[in-house]
Formats: structure tokens, C-alpha cells, sequence
């Protein structure tokens, strides 16, 4: 069962790759290109693989949470504000200004996680309306501010948007950076590398710690956890919030290591994409981050296919435009939830909040 | 014999109901102490109190002389107390192993050390004949076995009280047998056992001391061998029970259902049903009596239409009805009293008058042409209200406002009043007072009377005996037998439910 | 039956009052709601050493306070009653759409080609008679259908419809994006946006006051709310996307095709989102143009939960939002307080109104005896 659906999205990653190799290799050499495309995918699905692993945790212990996108969102925004604020005002320099950034967006997760976490274990409201809460409560704060502190006059910024401080360098890895050619897929940013730390810190916490049986009894049969001592909600609360933790230092990749600018609604559905992910993952750490790594390479071939746009032949002119590329990864998503390719288990107790 | 635990003046309110009236209740060292009562009689929330799931609103609580306070299981856990809930309290997807040290972990180097607990967890089983297999799934093995894991559970957490609540109630005879073997051998080590149940062999044969407890009171308490049946059924209830139900002999005309070599998977895919024949005729009760989960489920939900069959074939009134949905069958006179009947059988949300008409709401009077016609809802409502004693404020009230038993009620006046053929009627009584159950006792056999055909599935064999022209007995997704009411026994039923004459 | 007849008088005591009462029940909370929400939205705005009192002023007159601005408010309302009447019938029927965007998004475009592209492949023009409700009906199709796969998919494979319908707002998005800024541009050599041309005279409904824009469609609006609430609570048919909604497991036992009433429900409840955006094709803008809607999909979510997934309800909160819409451009002109404050304001009621357990709490109200289920988790 887990090798089918590993295989499978093995197989579409390739197909994904496979179609700029066939489109872009009269100009580049395939080699370049699929170094290229695998280094991107790495990249690209660093929120999709963050945003999974939130979800993980938040449902492994029995709460959905759909509001992935909206922590982000406000994350994004909130890290960015935070470094543009240490380089201009505080005059902080650039690395430190990210620095604090990153640690600005990982804190407003953790807030909007707790705030999900109020909603949905102490005061019981529906948990996929509560996420709705979070989506929607995030792009109104997030734009309001945005406009507010950068655009208006009389704010902070003396209505000039300011001079952000760039974005996260990529680091150097030792030994498997110096191979020639495909040492570039190594050469990635913090946030993308943490993601990968992530994930195997996360299975690991999940499957052989006291933490992580626990909280999966939690998300599974809660009355029985409660029947031995386990503190549901704290079980609950601390879970959620954790998961918003990381669902901030996703946010901090679209703002402080993607792009150095903050867009109104630039997350753009990711936040459910990465849902999906970890439905197609079975909740489980690295099967997530495999399905958002599928997502990272439709998201790569849109990116890379934009350099041989007047390559596609005329009979597919349809495929130039960069709109309709951009749809692959949620036509994706929705071939996915079908279960076409294999149905998955959700922790028993998902969404369902406990009444003592 | 010491006394090492007392319950003084116990006393929980919850909305509407007085659960535990000052209660008393003591236990001494290594003994089986039941406690007796109908549903609903306050035995679960006593057990609860003492496992500090709930917190009293008076009374006190004495563990070897010394006055504690249970603010949760964990309090109760740590004065070495273990509680077997009806509904066990284990993950499916865990390990007999996770399950047992979830809460209790043991950790090396930071990590779980799952073969410490596993080798602990052999060891006890040992010391206790309680077989069980520390490596496999939860999910894979029989109830029987999760009761034994239940059981180790406490025993890990160096339990010497042991609460045991309901714990029969889905065990074979046979099941039952190993249970109070090991319920002896537990004793003879120093545990101490509350047994709550409400079958009075169970408690004859296995209690030391009996007490019962009545609408939330204590009525009073006795030894096994001082004491009878219907003694403790009168204790139990409060005035003597007529255990049998008045009826007519049965005058069965033709075939209403036939089924023939019916084959249905559970929930997993699994084969359920492996082919069952049998039929209902016109004027006769079918009882199938079983120990629950051996496919009875499957077998109704495949006869009304609710889940799919993989073989054989299902014949009403002369009609091949294998595989279809609810309505055509329904449509060709089906009524079914369901045996989740929140589930099921009811919208809660709805008021009592929609719930009425939830199978004929798009039949005339109540639906013409697309269009609801209140005015026939609303007279309908009124009408069964009165003639089916529905006690509710009015017909347009929520459902869930209304007890369990007029709840019941509701769909027994919905399921009885359309023309109907064929009555399937799935535990119709669980978990309902005396007198409801007396109640719809007393419908099922007007339906016989009236030339219905009706199949009972009861897991109360008591139920099936007092009801029932012929009972099949389920096992194992088979029927073993079929045999006439009064050339058979309880026992003789008891050993065919445990598959004892699967030759047969 | 005769003996019963006093026993009725007593069952139904002054049916009025009754009505009254449960209609000021069901106001109360998303009353206290949102003024919980204007209060605390009034806190961000003095955050922001904004004045509160004068922004809220700015607001009211912004949205009431002419003739002019009272038009405005119900030309802002129409597309949200309809999205919200979308909706709240999914609501009712157990499921969440929130893919109204979306539908709307198509329903416009779709709208918009039958407009202005149809008379030109037929070489003629169409009498508005015929033209008109091809357009609306096109408009409503097109949302139809989009409404109608995550539906089937739900029924069918057992997908929830959340992320569905999300998945086919981005679907539609990148589609209306492409169609706009390609094969349906207005060629006008003097267009730079990404809109169509204008649809031709018939497919126009005629505007009704010359100086204010005022339409049709917010009449029909209140007339599709009235419909909505009929079939809801007056036909079998209702009768059906209740009981799937509200208990799909006694649906199907009592002879329910859920199946077929979930793609149903979520069909109609993407027709309406689908007509939204030809209302606002046909009886307003005259053409489609790129990001014309405003988020109007996902504030439907926050109205038809404001309006407690009733029809009616479902009016008084798009009026309401509406009209915060419209008075926001005042607002922001007398006081300099971005109009983007408003979506906080109404992430607010949002929340105040989901987590209804927070405005009883702060206010002390009693709970309401049997909560109604409004969705499900991913576990079928």
C-alpha cells in the first residue's frame, strides 16, 4: 500500500520534470534542467511540506484545522513587518533583521494556533468554521496593515515603503554542496533545510516519544487517554499550538527567504494544498512531505516552464499562458482527495472535540 | 477480612436526573462485591465517581480508613484503583503493548521502551492467566482478548481494586466461563472486584456479596446464598416483573421474507454474514438471538437496504429485493425499528412531527406534488402522539428533548402506523426503563397478531425467549440453528451461541 | 378528533408570540455578535490612532445616509445575497461550499460570452426575450456546474467538499484570468485591462433610475431569498437536503438518496452563485472584467453564518455587509481610516458569530439545547 503510493508520486514527479526536459531541451541540456527543477521542487514545497506538518500535528491530536492558510498568511506579513522594521528603524542590519523576522513569524503562528485552539477545544465551535475564522481574520488584518503601516500617510514608514532586507542565503553544505552539478540541489535556504529537520524530527516525536503516543491516543480515542490520566485539552492545546509554530515559520518562507516583498493573499491556497498533502501523506510525516514534494514539482514545472514559453509548439498554445500551467497543482489536489490512489485514515477522533 | 474501601453518603445531580442519592457502598480485601441494577439505575455513575471521572456533590470517599479525593483518574489510578469500562477504553490502531503503558510510559534514553513494557506486560499475564500477545494490534484481536488487555492495563498500574462495569455483555457463555475464572484467580492474589452487572445469574454464581441499587438509591444488600432470583429481580426493579410476555399461539401463514444464502461484509470488508437462509412467515416472530457482533448488524442492514450483500438473494412478498436501496423496500412493507436509534432512526433537530413522517414525507396526505402539507404533518403528529402515549411538551418540540424511551417511542409510532408487512425491530428496547420496554413488548406482539411477519434481533436472550415462535441463532456470521421457542432452553440456546453445535 | 380540538388551542399557545419569541432568540446572538465585533473593531481603529466615533459615523452616513448612498448599499448587497443564499443552502444540507468565488467568477464569465459573443457567431441580433435568459441562465449553468463537481465527488468518492471547493476557486481563478487575458478580451485597441466587450442591448436587463444604480437584481434577489426559504421548508425537496444535512444516516434510512441530494444541493447552491455573477454581468457592469468580485464568495461564508444559514438571516447580514462596504469609502474619506479595516471588522462578527459560545459567555446568555451540526471532519 505505502510502497503503491510512494511509487506513484515518484512517478509524477518525474512525468512533471519529464515535460520541461521535452519542452526546454533544444536551449538547455537536460542535466541542467532536472538539477534545476529538483532544486526548485525542494524549494517551492518547503510551506507545503511546513503547512503538512502542522496539520499533522494539529490532527494527530483531533483537531482539524483548516485556518494552515490564514497563519501563514498573517505570519508572512508579520515576519516581513518585523525585519523591515529592525533594518529601517531599528537599522539592525540585514541578517539580524531576518533573524528576528523569522522569529516574529513563527511567534504569530503560535498565537493563531492557540487562537484555534480556544476556539475548537475550550469553546467547542465547529472546526472547520474556525479555520475559516482564522483564513478570513488573517487576510483582514494582514491587508488593513499592510496599507495602514506602509501606505498611509503619517505612518511608521512616512508612507514610503521601505527598503526590505533581502532574503535568507542559501547556505553551504559541506561534502554533498561541492559535487559538481548536482550539488546545487543542496544549496537551499534555512528555512527549506529546516523543513527537512523538520520532518524527520516530527516522526520521530510522533512514533517514539511519550509525547507523541500520547498525543496520538489524543486524536484517537480521547475518553481513553482521559481514563488514564492524559489531560485531553492540555494535550490538545499544546499540540495546536505547536502546529502553529511551524505553520509561522511557513509564513516567514514566503516573505524572508521566497520573495522579499508582501503581497495581499500571496499565499494563494497553499495553505490547503498542504491539507491535502497530508491527507495523501496518511498524516504521516514523510509521507507529507513526498505529496508536497509532488506539489513543489508542479509548482516548478509553472516556474521553469515560464523560460521556454516560446517553445511550446503552436498546437498547445493553450499551455503558454502561465494560468493554465498554474492550475496543475489544485487539479492535482483534487485527483488526490478522490482516493483514487489509495484511501487514507484519518486519526479517529479528528474534528470531533471532546466533552468530558 | 479487611475493608478497604467505603463509599459514605454519595450523592451527583446532573439536569434533570438524580443520579446517586447517598449512596453507602464498602468493599473488603479480595472479594467480588456486584453491584446490581437496571440501566440507569446509577451504577455507572457511582463507578464513575470513584474513578474521578466525575466529582460528587457530596459524600465521602475512605481508602483503607483514610479519607481521599479523587479530582481525576489519574488520583484514582494512584490509590490503586482500575476500572473496565463497558465501552473498553482502547486504541484500535495501538499495540496490545502501546495501550497498556499509554500513560504510564516507560522510557529509555528519552525513547518509549517498548520491549521493557512488552516483557512486563508477558510477565503479568502470566502470573494471572490472562493470555494475551503484547505485539499485535488492538484492532486484530477478539473482545475477548481486549477485556483480558483492559484487565492488564490496571494490573500494570499495580491495581488491587478492580471495577469490572458491564463486562458480560458482549462475551459468549464460553467468554464469560474464562472471565470468571480469572476473576477467582485475581481474588485468591489480593484484588478486590466491583462487578457491575445487571444479570442476575452472573451475580449468584460469581459475587461474594450483592448489592442493589434502584432510580439511584441503594435498596439494599445480600449474599448469594441467601438469596434467589426473583428476590433480587424485585430489589432491582421495585415490584415483581412478569418475565414473560402474554401471547396467543402463533398462527403463521405464508412466507413475507425469504432469505437465501445472503452473504454481507462489514465495515473492513470483511465477510460478516456467510450465508444465511432462513424465512419469516406472516403472523410469526423470528427472533435471532447471538452475542452481539457476530453479524447480526450486517445481516438487517443488508435486509433494508442500508449496505450492500456480496452473494445470495433477498425475497419480500414475493419480490426480489437483493440490493436495493431503503426506499423500494420500504415502499414494498417494510418497517424497521433501527438499533442505533439516534443514528438511524431520527433527525433530533427535527421536531417530533417531521420525525413522524420521515419515511412518507413525499407520500399523500403529507407530501402532494413536491410540497410539504402541514396541516396532515401536524394532525398525524397529534394523533400518534395520543395514541402511542409520546409523552412530549407538544408534537413540535425537538426530538432531543424527549428521554431515551419516547424517543423509542416516536419511531415505534412511525414504523407501526404505515401499512406494513415485514417488521425488522433491531434491540428495540436497549438501554429503556421497565415500563417502555413492557410497552413495546406489548406492540411487537399486536403486529404478530395482526398478520406482520416479524424478525427480532435481540442480544437480551431473555427478550428473544419471551418473544419470540422460532429463534436462529447467530454465530459467527452463520446461523447454527433455528428452533421452536418451546422445545428449547436457555442453555441449550447459551452453547449453540457459542458455537458449540456449528455441525448442526 | 373532536375532543382534541381544545387540546390544540393548548399545544399552540398564541402562535404569534411564539414566532416572536423565536425569532428574537435566533437575532440575539448574532446581534450581540456583532456589535461585540464593532466594539472590538473600534478598538484596532483608535489602535491605529484612528476616532472610532467618527469613523463609525462615517460608515453610517457612507451607507445610509443619502438616497444615493442607500442605492449603493443594495447594489453592494445583491451579489451577497446571492452568494450567501449559496451559501447557507449548503449549510442546510450538511455541506460547506466555499467555493462560491469561484462559481460566481464563472457564472459571470459565462455570462458575459453568451452576452456579448453569441450574437456574433449567430451573425444576428437575439430579441432580449430570448437573449436575456440565455444570458442569466448561461450565468447560472456555468455556477451550476462548478457547484456540481466537488458535490459528486463528495457522493461519490467521499472528498470532503472543503477542499474541493477551494481547489476549484483557484481552478476558476486561473481560468477566468486566462480567458480574460486572452480568447474573451475586449479587443478595443484602447483596452490595457483584462475584461470582454460589452454585451449586446438584449442581454441587458434596463436599468431602472437613470441617476442612481439601483437594479433589478436586488429585487430579484429578495425574491430568489423567498424561493430559497420555500423550497427549504415547503417541499419535499427541502425536506430532503435538511434531513441529508442534518442526519445523512436517518436520511438514507428512510429511503433518502443522500448521494443524490448532496450533488443536488451542492448544484443549486452553485446555481446561485453562478446567477450572483450574472446579475452582476447583466444588470450592472454590462461585461465581465477581472477581479470585479471582491472577495464576495468568502464573505458569503461569514453571511450565511451571520444569518444562521437561513434564507432571511442570510438577507439581513449581506444588507449589513453591504452596507459596511459602502460606507467604508466615506469612512475612509472623512477619516483617513483604511477601508481594509472593514474586513477585520468582519472576520470579527465572523468569529463572534461561529464562536457563538464566546458572545454567550461574555454576556451570560444560555446555550441552546441541541447544537446544529453545520459540517464534518475529513473522517466519513
Amino acid at each position: 500500500m505505502e510502497i503503491r503510493r510512494y511509487t506513484f508520486i515518484a512517478l509524477i514527479i518525474i512525468v512533471l520534470i519529464g515535460v520541461v526536459v521535452v519542452v526546454g531541451k533544444s536551449e538547455v541540456s537536460p542535466g541542467v534542467i532536472i538539477v534545476s527543477m529538483i532544486a526548485t521542487t525542494i524549494a517551492v514545497a518547503t510551506p507545503l511540506t511546513l503547512g503538512a506538518l502542522t496539520g499533522v500535528f494539529c490532527e494527530r491530536a483531533g483537531v482539524v484545522n483548516i485556518g494552515i492558510e490564514g497563519m501563514m498568511l498573517a505570519s508572512a506579513f508579520f515576519g516581513w513587518f518585523g525585519a523591515i522594521y529592525m533594518n529601517t528603524i531599528l537599522k539592525m542590519g540585514a541578517f539580524p533583521s531576518l533573524i528576528i523576522g523569522v522569529i516574529i513569524a513563527v511567534i504569530t503562528g503560535g498565537l493563531l494556533g492557540l487562537l484555534h485552539a480556544v476556539l475548537s477545544v475550550t469553546f467547542k465551535v465547529d472546526q472547520i468554521i474556525g479555520g475559516t475564522v482564522i483564513n478570513l481574520l488573517a487576510v483582514g488584518i494582514s491587508g488593513f496593515l499592510n496599507r495602514q503601516l506602509f501606505f498611509e500617510k503619517g505612518s511608521i514608514f512616512g508612507g514610503q515603503v521601505p527598503h526590505a532586507p533581502g532574503v535568507l542565503p542559501r547556505l553551504h553544505i559541506p561534502l554533498l554542496g561541492d559535487i559538481p552539478v548536482v550539488g546545487t540541489v543542496f544549496e537551499q535556504q534555512p528555512i527549506t533545510i529546516a523543513a527537512i529537520l523538520l520532518v524527520i524530527i516530527t516522526h520521530y516525536v510522533l512514533f517514539y516519544t511519550r509525547w507523541g503516543l500520547r498525543t496520538r491516543a489524543v486524536g484517537e480515542h480521547p475518553r481513553a487517554a482521559d481514563t488514564v490520566g492524559i489531560n485531553v485539552y492540555r494535550m490538545r492545546y499544546l499540540n495546536v499550538i505547536i502546529g502553529g509554530l511551524i505553520a509561522g515559520l511557513a509564513g516567514a518562507y514566503f516573505t524572508l527567504e521566497s520573495v522579499p516583498s508582501f503581497e495581499p493573499l500571496m499565499t494563494n491556497g497553499r495553505g490547503f494544498i498542504a491539507l491535502a498533502a497530508m491527507i495523501f501523506g496518511n498524516w504521516s510525516p514523510f509521507g507529507s512531505w513526498a505529496a508536497a514534494l509532488v506539489f513543489g514539482a508542479a509548482s516548478a514545472l509553472q516556474i521553469n516552464l515560464q523560460f521556454f514559453r516560446e517553445l511550446i509548439p503552436p498546437q498547445w498554445a493553450f499551455f503558454q499562458s502561465s494560468a493554465v500551467v498554474g492550475m496543475v497543482p489544485y487539479i492535482l489536489t483534487m485527483l488526490i482527495m478522490t482516493g483514487i490512489i489509495g484511501k487514507t485514515r484519518a486519526p479517529a477522533a479528528d474534528g470531533i472535540p471532546y466533552e468530558k | 477480612m479487611t475493608t478497604i474501601l467505603e463509599l459514605k453518603g454519595i450523592t451527583k445531580q446532573f439536569p434533570g436526573v438524580l443520579a446517586n442519592d447517598h449512596v453507602d457502598f464498602d468493599l473488603k480485601k479480595g472479594e467480588i462485591h456486584a453491584l446490581l441494577g437496571e440501566n440507569g439505575a446509577g451504577k455507572t455513575t457511582l463507578m464513575n465517581i470513584l474513578y474521578g471521572l466525575y466529582k460528587p456533590d457530596s459524600g465521602e470517599l475512605y481508602r483503607d480508613g483514610k479519607e481521599v479525593s479523587l479530582n481525576s483518574p489519574k488520583d484514582a489510578i494512584a490509590i490503586g484503583i482500575g476500572m473496565v469500562h463497558q465501552h473498553f477504553m482502547l486504541i484500535p490502531v495501538f499495540t496490545v503493548t502501546e495501550n497498556i503503558m499509554l500513560g504510564e510510559e516507560k522510557l529509555k534514553n528519552a525513547v518509549l521502551d517498548r520491549n521493557g513494557v512488552s516483557a512486563k506486560v508477558g510477565e503479568l499475564s502470566q502470573k494471572y492467566g490472562l493470555e494475551i500477545d503484547p505485539e499485535s494490534f488492538v484492532e486484530d484481536i477478539p473482545v475477548g482478548v481486549q477485556q483480558r488487555v483492559e484487565i492488564v492495563k490496571t494490573l500494570y498500574r499495580k491495581a488491587e481494586i478492580l471495577i469490572l462495569d458491564e463486562p458480560t455483555a458482549v462475551l459468549t457463555p464460553q467468554e464469560v466461563e474464562d472471565l470468571f475464572r480469572i476473576m477467582r484467580e485475581l481474588t485468591s492474589q489480593g484484588v478486590s472486584i466491583i462487578f457491575i452487572t445487571h444479570k442476575l445469574k452472573e451475580v449468584l454464581k460469581i459475587a461474594d456479596r450483592i448489592t442493589v441499587m434502584r432510580a439511584g438509591k441503594v435498596v439494599g444488600t445480600a449474599i448469594p446464598s441467601e438469596t434467589d432470583e426473583s428476590h433480587l429481580a424485585a430489589m432491582m426493579v421495585g415490584r415483581e416483573v412478569i418475565l414473560n410476555v402474554e401471547k396467543e399461539p402463533a398462527q403463521p401463514k405464508e412466507d413475507v421474507l425469504q432469505v437465501i444464502d445472503l452473504k454481507v461484509n462489514d465495515l473492513r470488508g470483511l465477510e460478516a454474514v456467510r450465508g444465511v437462509t432462513f424465512s419469516v412467515r406472516a403472523g410469526e416472530i423470528l427472533g435471532i438471538a447471538g452475542v452481539q457482533g457476530n453479524g447480526q448488524t450486517e445481516l438487517v442492514e443488508a435486509l433494508t437496504g442500508l449496505r450492500q450483500s456480496t452473494g445470495g438473494k433477498v425475497v419480500l412478498q414475493g419480490k426480489d429485493m437483493t440490493n436495493n436501496p431503503p426506499r423500494p423496500i420500504i415502499e414494498n412493507g417494510l418497517s424497521h425499528i433501527p438499533e442505533d436509534r439516534q443514528r438511524h432512526g431520527l433527525v433530533l433537530a427535527y421536531p417530533v412531527a417531521d420525525n413522524l413522517v420521515l419515511c412518507n414525507y413525499y407520500l399523500p396526505p403529507f407530501g402532494v406534488n413536491f410540497v410539504m402539507q402541514n396541516k396532515a404533518i401536524d394532525e398525524n403528529a397529534r394523533k400518534l402522539v395520543k395514541d402511542f402515549d409520546i409523552r412530549t411538551p407538544s408534537p413540535f418540540v425537538p426530538t432531543s428533548n424527549l428521554s431515551g424511551g419516547n424517543q423509542q417511542k416516536v419511531i415505534v409510532a412511525r414504523e407501526l402506523s404505515r401499512p406494513v408487512q415485514l417488521l425488522i425491530a433491531n434491540q428495540p428496547t436497549r438501554g429503556l426503563d421497565v415500563g417502555s420496554i413492557e410497552y413495546i413488548h406489548r406492540q411487537i406482539v399486536n403486529m404478530r397478531g395482526k398478520g406482520v411477519a416479524v424478525l427480532l434481533v435481540s442480544a437480551e436472550l431473555d427478550e428473544i425467549m419471551s418473544l419470540a415462535d422460532r429463534i436462529a441463532v447467530m454465530y459467527q456470521g452463520k446461523i447454527v440453528d433455528i428452533v421452536d421457542t418451546q422445545k428449547t432452553t436457555k442453555s441449550e440456546l447459551g452453547l449453540k451461541m457459542a458455537g458449540a453445535q456449528a455441525q448442526a | 378528533m373532536d375532543k382534541s380540538e381544545p387540546q390544540v388551542k393548548e399545544e399552540k399557545p398564541n402562535a404569534f408570540i411564539r414566532i416572536v419569541k423565536q425569532v428574537g432568540n435566533a437575532l440575539l446572538v448574532p446581534l450581540l455578535a456583532v456589535i461585540t465585533a464593532m466594539i472590538v473593531g473600534g478598538l484596532v481603529i483608535a489602535g491605529a490612532k484612528g476616532d472610532p466615533f467618527a469613523a463609525y459615523a462615517g460608515l453610517f452616513e457612507g451607507a445610509f445616509g443619502t438616497l444615493r448612498a442607500l442605492s449603493e448599499t443594495t447594489v453592494w448587497a445583491t451579489p451577497y445575497i446571492f452568494a450567501g443564499l449559496a451559501v447557507a443552502l449548503a449549510f442546510k444540507g450538511g455541506l460547506f461550499n466555499i467555493g462560491a468565488e469561484g462559481q460566481l467568477a464563472l457564472g459571470a464569465v459565462a455570462s458575459a460570452w453568451v452576452g456579448y459573443r453569441l450574437p456574433e457567431l449567430l451573425g444576428t441580433t437575439i430579441p432580449g426575450a430570448i437573449h436575456l435568459p440565455l444570458t442569466v441562465g448561461a450565468g447560472m449553468l456555468a455556477g451550476a456546474i462548478w457547484g456540481a463537481i466537488p458535490g459528486w465527488l463528495k457522493a461519490k468518492t467521499g472528498a470532503h467538499e472543503v477542499i474541493n471547493t477551494i481547489m476549484m476557486n483557484y481552478i476558476a481563478l486561473n481560468l477566468v484570468s486566462y480567458l480574460l487575458n486572452g480568447p474573451m478580451k475586449d479587443p478595443d485597441p484602447l483596452n490595457v485591462i483584462a475584461r470582454t466587450p460589452l454585451i449586446s442591448e438584449g442581454a441587458q436587463i434596463p436599468v431602472i433610475f437613470s441617476k442612481y444604480r439601483f437594479h433589478w437584481g436586488f429585487i430579484l434577489a429578495l425574491v430568489v431569498a423567498f424561493l430559497v426559504w420555500w423550497l427549504l421548508w415547503k417541499t419535499t425537496l427541502g425536506f430532503e437536503i435538511r434531513t441529508a444535512g442534518s442526519n445523512p444516516d436517518a436520511g438514507k434510512y428512510a429511503g433518502i438518496n443522500v448521494s443524490r441530494t448532496i450533488v443536488l444541493t451542492m448544484t443549486l447552491s452553485g446555481m446561485l452563485a453562478g446567477l450572483a455573477g450574472a446579475i452582476e454581468v447583466t444588470a450592472l457592469n454590462y461585461r465581465h472584467e477581472l477581479g470585479f468580485s471582491q472577495g464576495y464568495g468568502f464573505d458569503a461564508i461569514a453571511i450565511a453564518l451571520l444569518g444562521k444559514s437561513h434564507p432571511f438571516g442570510a438577507v439581513v447580514g449581506a444588507i449589513l455587509f453591504g452596507a459596511m462596504r459602502n460606507g467604508a469609502t466615506r469612512m475612509q474619506f472623512l477619516t483617513q481610516i483604511p477601508v481594509d479595516v472593514i474586513s477585520v471588522i468582519q472576520a470579527l462578527i465572523l468569529l463572534f458569530v461561529a464562536a457563538d459560545a464566546i458572545v454567550r459567555f461574555i454576556y451570560r446568555i444560555r446555550a441552546p439545547r441541541e447544537q446544529v451540526v453545520l459540517t464534518r471532519g475529513w473522517g466519513k
